[in-house]
């Protein structure tokens, strides 16, 4: 059992992954059509692509000419349907490939997330590049350094067995002769590189790894530190428009009326309405914005009513749609319950919170020859494919989507709105055009964290032993909703409602919300027992990797120093909480400092112990633990998105705080490396533990409790 | 109404007849073709859009084109000397202060102005001339430690005319 991670948990479909249809619905005049794409493309005939074949999310390829392309001059092409948002997938990729063919990490060219070409890895969700992605790139060119190996072999009529590649050469040979890449890549051995890659191949053993597990340099640094790299919303193309798009002023509005003559009336303007869809092309993006504000006066919108933040918590609970079988249910929770010698029930609340990725939305669509063309970015390259065709009804094989390397994700560009827009307005422009959703339309129109209720209840028995668990999620989704400690009788439940806001994917999906809560109430169970948290959890948990991180982490920490049971206010607090999701383990302390008068507090310190298996690359590694415990101190403290009348009411900056230089605490994180251990990812789990463990040194220190996050400042000045 | 306006952006004069509502950002985006510079919220509050105007650090999402006539404007791709990457640039790299790297190019020109106002910035300074600078990927960790370096070796370099006290490795 400790050798295998549980597979169960974590390939579950993403509950919250969007996979309603698009954004709009179009009426493509067959005028435009005929135009932009020359008559009889209605009636084109769907030729499969190449790809068509795939091979499941994540699994195997149908051969290696789909993967590799080996260059004569010793380059190597890898291709994977993978995208890289920021988390590190593109280095990651490229060490596994160079790791398995043997050859320089500067010899390997990683072409990713492009429709046309290459096999079909799946979307980027999920954590699992690492875990499905790699060992199929380190499958397949372990496959092709093995066919290297057995084509220099004949040629020469020398053993296999002594044979090796380094530098992409073929080691063994004797002295006077070189057989590399570049020779296979000649037209005497095309045929050997379309067979499959089969099943035989062995991957190089995690002891003898030289590229991974090694801190490589982050691959297209150099493009990125001098402006050159272009980024989704940097693309630029041959007689390219700048389009904006009308908005509605707020939820379920209703254009019933709108003059677009004012807008044409302007120079190089282009402008058109479909259904709900109106959007504006112009030379300059500011000329587009004149143009829709100059429409946007003369438009009529019917209003709906819409919930208001205030009511929100009421609200998702008057609003449980589908009440799901318990997930889980072991032992006679509700007997244990009645006959506990100590119960306690508590409300948890999460707000509804933005991804606000640093690059916001963006498309640029290219209408040639009846064929589509997108750069976009999104995590999900494929499925913003089909949302093109299905909304354009245009055959899937005239649409290309490319996603270059792109500017945050965090879950939230799973669709691709953004994409449709700017194909639309193409089409209508007969020119490309690019798309850069605003500030305010990410704050507002783009998918959100869903917010939730969740309600847990524990009992203890005399000797301080929790003998029964109840958790139920209202809306925010039943990842991580199993509790890791060791309970003889659980109820876990998860009820979806009918919510106001459009919610999807977010980094660690509900683990965030399901955390807080059950690692608050577990502090409370402690306290109500006045027992050491730490002891309290270690009692309760027996999965040894999650002991190992909770330990490594109070350790460095110094808990046993730190922590004392305090029955009045300190100006100093810590609080620590742990948990396990998607194969991976999390243990985070905290250390806080309050400040009665202002009735506000500091996150002095925060020290955090993860380990997802064997490390591919620990500075990457490092850099996404960091990154998720000051993304989730974002939503652990300040970010909450309110409305009011079907309107965002901080879709700014401004207004919405996100972490910034000076909110950082000192931080301190242990990798905890298990080279005999698969590899998970570590792109989300990192970030579960924060919001808890700040919550928890809160109580600590103040003696209040605060249920709901974010945890503001008022709260505690509301207590005291 | 178009207004001309002329200025120089990376040291070669521009002159552009343009609308004089329009930013800095989107004429060095849209009109010169330098992408470079970011658009993170065109509202103020990331400074993704962070260029040098007559050396200074400032927001081009919120500098009308109007303002620049007349004046030296420096973005990212012009820090780098003779072919050889700037200082920052390289520091940012060394340290891999990037995930994304979305907030980067506006990261490296605050920290380029920030040193030649103040080739020696205490940590405190650092943090009071980039806390505007959002990243939303890397937790501020490794670009700290980007700046830091930097400071180590953009110092006697950018500092040649002002002081040649501090430590002259
Ligand atoms: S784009 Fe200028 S401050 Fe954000
Ligand atoms: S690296 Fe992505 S925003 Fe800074």
């Amino acid at each position: 059992m400790k050798t295998s991670f549980p597979e169960l948990e974590f390939t579950e479909p993403e509950r919250y992954e969007l996979h309603e249809g698009p954004f709009y619905h179009f009426e493509v005049s067959r005028r435009e059509f005929v135009q932009v794409l020359g008559a009889g493309i209605l009636i084109s005939v769907a030729v499969p692509s190449a790809f068509a074949q795939r091979s499941g999310r994540g699994g195997g390829t149908a051969n290696l000419a789909q993967r590799l392309h080996l260059g004569a001059d010793g380059m190597i092409t890898v291709f994977t349907s993978k995208v890289e948002v920021g988390q590190g997938s593109r280095t990651q990729l490229t060490q596994a490939a160079a790791e398995e063919l043997g050859v320089p990490v500067d010899r390997i060219r990683l072409i990713m997330a492009d429709t046309a070409q290459g096999p079909d890895d799946g979307g980027t969700a999920g954590s699992r590049t690492t875990p499905s992605t790699v060992p199929a790139i380190r499958r397949d060119c372990a496959a092709a350094r093995q066919l290297l190996v057995n084509t220099a072999s004949t040629a020469f009529n020398i053993e296999t067995k002594g044979l090796s590649v380094r530098n992409g050469l073929v080691e063994g040979l004797g002295s006077d002769r070189r057989f590399g890449y570049a020779d296979l890549a000649s037209e005497k051995y095309a045929q050997a590189l379309k067979r499959d890659a089969g099943s035989g191949v062995a991957v190089t053993e995690v002891a003898q790894w030289r590229v991974l597990g090694t801190a490589v340099p982050r691959v297209g640094a150099v493009e990125i530190a001098t402006g050159a790299h272009r980024f989704p919303s940097d693309i630029v193309r041959p007689g390219m428009l700048y389009g904006k798009v009308l908005r509605s002023p707020s939820y379920g509005a209703e254009l019933t009326e709108i003059d677009l003559g004012p807008a044409q009336a302007l120079p190089d303007v282009a402008a058109v309405r479909d259904g709900d869809f109106v959007g504006f092309a112009a030379p300059t993006s500011f000329a587009a914005e004149q143009a829709r504000d100059a429409a946007a006066k003369t438009a009529k919108w019917k209003i709906a009513p819409h919930p208001s933040s205030d009511e929100l918590y009421d609200y998702l609970r008057a609003h449980a749609t589908s009440p799901r079988p318990r997930r889980d249910l072991r032992g006679s929770p509700d007997d244990a319950l009645k006959t506990a010698s100590k119960v306690l029930r508590e409300t948890y609340h999460v707000a509804y919170i933005q991804h606000a990725p640093m690059e916001p939305r963006s498309a640029v669509a290219e209408w040639k020859e009846g064929n589509l063309t997108v750069w976009t970015g999104s995590q999900q390259p494929a499925r913003v494919r089909q949302d093109l065709a299905r909304s354009l009804r245009i055959p899937q094989e005239r649409v290309r989507v490319i996603v270059p390397d792109s500017g945050g994700g965090f879950g939230g560009k799973h669709s691709g709105e953004v994409a449709v827009e700017a194909a639309r307005l193409a089409l209508a422009a007969k020119r490309p055009v690019s798309i850069r959703w605003s500030r305010e339309d990410e704050f507002t129109w783009a998918y959100f964290r869903p917010a939730g209720v969740i309600d847990v209840a524990g009992g203890l028995d005399d000797k301080g032993t929790l003998v029964a668990w109840e958790h139920v999620n209202f809306n925010s989704g039943a990842s991580a909703i199993a509790t890791p400690y060791e309970v003889p009788n659980i109820a876990t439940e998860f009820k979806s409602c009918d919510q106001p806001l459009r919610s999807g994917s977010y980094r660690a999906l509900a683990s965030t919300a399901n955390a807080f809560a059950r690692e608050s109430f577990m502090d409370e169970l402690a306290a109500a027992s006045k027992t050491d948290p730490l002891e309290f959890r270690l009692r309760h948990l027996k999965n040894d990797r999650l002991r190992a991180v909770l330990v490594a982490a109070a350790e460095r920490f110094g808990w046993r120093n730190e922590w004392k049971l305090n029955s009045a206010r300190q100006s100093i607090g810590v609080g620590l909480a742990c948990g396990t999701e998607k194969g991976s383990y999390v243990a985070c302390c905290a250390k806080i400092q309050v400040d009665e008068r202002a009735g506000t507090f500091k996150v002095l310190k925060v020290c955090e112990a993860f380990e997802c298996g064997a490390i591919q690359n620990p500075g990457n590694l490092q850099a996404q633990v960091e990154g998720c415990i000051v993304m989730g101190l974002g939503g652990a403290l300040r970010e909450e998105i309110r409305f009011k009348d079907g309107k965002i009411l901080n879709p700014m900056f401004s207004q919405y705080r996100v972490p910034r230089f000076k909110d950082v605490p000192e931080i301190e994180t242990i990798l905890v490396n298990r080279p005999d251990l698969s590899s998970v990812g570590a792109g989300e789990t990192p970030i579960i533990g924060i919001a808890p463990a700040v919550a928890n040194a809160l109580f600590n220190a103040a003696q209040v409790r605060i249920r709901s996050l974010p945890i503001r400042n008022a709260a505690l000045r509301a207590s005291t | 109404m178009n207004v001309n306006v002329q200025f120089t952006v990376n040291g070669q004069l521009q002159r552009l007849s343009t609308d004089p509502r329009r930013t800095l950002l989107d004429v060095l985006r849209e009109d010169l073709g330098l992408t470079g510079t970011k658009c993170g919220c065109g509202e103020g509050q990331c400074r993704a859009c962070t260029v040098l105007l007559d050396g200074s650090p400032v927001r081009s999402c919120l500098t009308e084109i109007t303002e620049v006539e007349g004046r030296k404007v420096e973005s990212i791709e012009g820090l780098g000397r003779n072919g050889r990457l700037h200082p920052v640039q390289e520091a940012f790299i060394q340290e891999g202060a990037m995930q994304c790297g979305y907030c980067v190019p506006g990261m490296i020109v605050a920290t380029v102005g920030l040193l030649r106002r103040n080739p020696k910035p205490t940590q405190t300074q650092i943090l009071d001339a980039l806390n505007g600078n959002l990243c939303r990927c890397c937790g501020y960790g490794n670009i700290l430690k980007a700046v830091q370096r930097a400071v180590r070796s953009v110092a006697p370099a950018e500092s040649a005319t002002s002081s040649r006290t501090g430590n002259p490795k």
